[in-house]
C-alpha cells in the first residue's frame, strides 16, 4: 500500500479519495436500483399469485 | 421512427431491456476495466498537475454523465408535457437519482482536485456554483416526485420543474467562457478540437463511454422497477376493489 501511495505521488490521499467517494457512490446507486429491482417484481409475483386485477369473483374459479 | 415508438409500449420495453440490459452491463464493465488500466498505467502524469491529474478520469465524465442525464430528463419531460407519452415520466423518475449521483461525484471529485491544485476544495466561482445548482435541482425533483402520490400529477409538476431548471445546462457549459472563473475552460468538447495529448484522450474517452453504458444500464433497471412499482399500484387498487365486491355479494375471498 505504501509503495503505491509513494509511486503516485504527494497527493495519492487526495487521488485514492476522489476513486473512492466514487465507487462508493456508485455501488450504493447500483445496490439500490438493483434491491428497488427485485422488490417490485416480488410485490408483482404476489399479487399476479393471487390473481389480482381479475375484475369478478367469477374469474378466480 | 415506428420502431422507437412500439418500443415506448411498457410491455414492449420490458423484453427488449430485459434481453440488452446482460450486454449493456458487460461492454460497460469490459469499457471500464480497460479505461482504468489505461488512466492508471499508461497515461502519463501531468507536466504541471503531475499524478492528480488522475483525478480528471473520473472527475470528467461524471460532469457530462450529470449534464448529460438531466437533458435525458428535460427531453422526457416535453414527452409527459406535449405527447403524454407513456415511458416519458418514467424515464424521467428513474434517470434523476442517477443524474444526482454523477453530480455528486463531480463535486466531490472536483473539490478533491482543487485542494491540491488551487489550494482550496471550494470557490464560488460560476462553474461550481452551477453545479452545486444542478446538484440541489435534482434532489428537488427526487423529493417532488416522493411527495406527490398520483404519479400522473407528480409527472406533470415535475416536467414542469425539470424544464424550468434545465436553463441551468448551457450555464454549466459556457460558465467557463462567459465569466472569470478558477475552472479550466474546456479542453475536449471545444471548437478546433480536443487540446489534451491522445495518451490521456483515449483513456478519458473509453470511461466516458464506459460509465455511459454503464450509466444507461442503471437507467434500464429503474425503469423497469418503475414500470413495476406502477403496475403493482394499479393492481393493488384492482384487488381492493374486488374484495370490496365480493364482500358487499357476501362471498368469502
Amino acid at each position: 500500500m505504501s509503495g503505491l501511495l509513494d509511486g503516485i505521488g504527494p497527493h495519492a490521499g487526495f487521488i485514492l479519495a476522489s476513486y473512492g467517494v466514487a465507487a462508493l457512490v456508485l455501488a450504493g446507486l447500483t445496490l439500490a436500483i438493483l434491491r428497488d429491482h427485485a422488490a417490485q417484481k416480488r410485490a408483482l409475483d404476489a399479487l399476479e399469485r393471487r390473481g389480482a386485477g381479475r375484475r369478478s369473483g367469477r374469474e378466480m374459479a | 421512427m415506428a420502431s422507437l415508438i412500439d418500443l415506448a409500449n411498457p410491455t414492449r420495453f420490458m423484453r427488449f431491456s430485459a434481453a440488452l440490459l446482460p450486454w449493456l452491463a458487460a461492454i460497460a464493465a469490459l469499457l471500464i476495466a480497460v479505461g482504468l488500466y489505461l488512466a492508471w498505467f499508461s497515461a502519463p502524469a501531468d507536466y504541471q498537475q503531475g499524478e492528480t491529474i488522475r483525478i480528471m478520469f473520473i472527475h470528467v465524465p461524471a460532469a457530462w454523465l450529470a449534464m448529460m442525464f438531466y437533458s435525458m430528463m428535460a427531453l422526457s419531460a416535453l414527452g409527459t408535457l406535449v405527447w403524454r407519452h407513456p415511458l416519458a415520466d418514467v424515464a424521467q423518475k428513474a434517470a434523476a437519482p442517477i443524474g444526482a449521483c454523477f453530480a455528486l461525484i463531480c463535486l466531490v471529485s472536483g473539490a478533491l482536485w482543487g485542494k491540491p491544485m488551487w489550494g482550496t476544495y471550494w470557490v464560488w466561482d460560476a462553474r461550481l456554483t452551477s453545479v452545486l445548482v444542478l446538484l440541489l435541482i435534482y434532489l428537488g425533483i427526487i423529493a417532488l416526485w416522493r411527495v406527490l402520490d398520483d404519479p400522473s400529477r407528480a409527472a406533470r409538476a415535475v416536467a414542469i420543474l425539470t424544464l424550468v431548471g434545465f436553463v441551468n445546462v448551457p450555464i454549466i457549459k459556457f460558465s467557463v467562457d462567459w465569466w472569470n472563473t478558477l475552472h479550466q475552460p474546456a479542453s475536449v468538447l471545444r471548437m478546433g478540437g480536443p487540446t489534451i495529448h491522445p495518451s490521456m484522450l483515449w483513456p478519458l474517452l473509453i470511461l466516458a463511454i464506459g460509465f455511459t453504458l454503464f450509466a444507461l444500464a442503471l437507467h434500464m433497471v429503474a425503469m423497469r422497477a418503475e414500470i413495476m412499482r406502477r403496475r403493482v399500484r394499479t393492481l393493488t387498487i384492482l384487488e381492493a376493489e374486488r374484495l370490496d365486491r365480493l364482500a358487499a355479494q357476501g362471498v368469502p375471498a
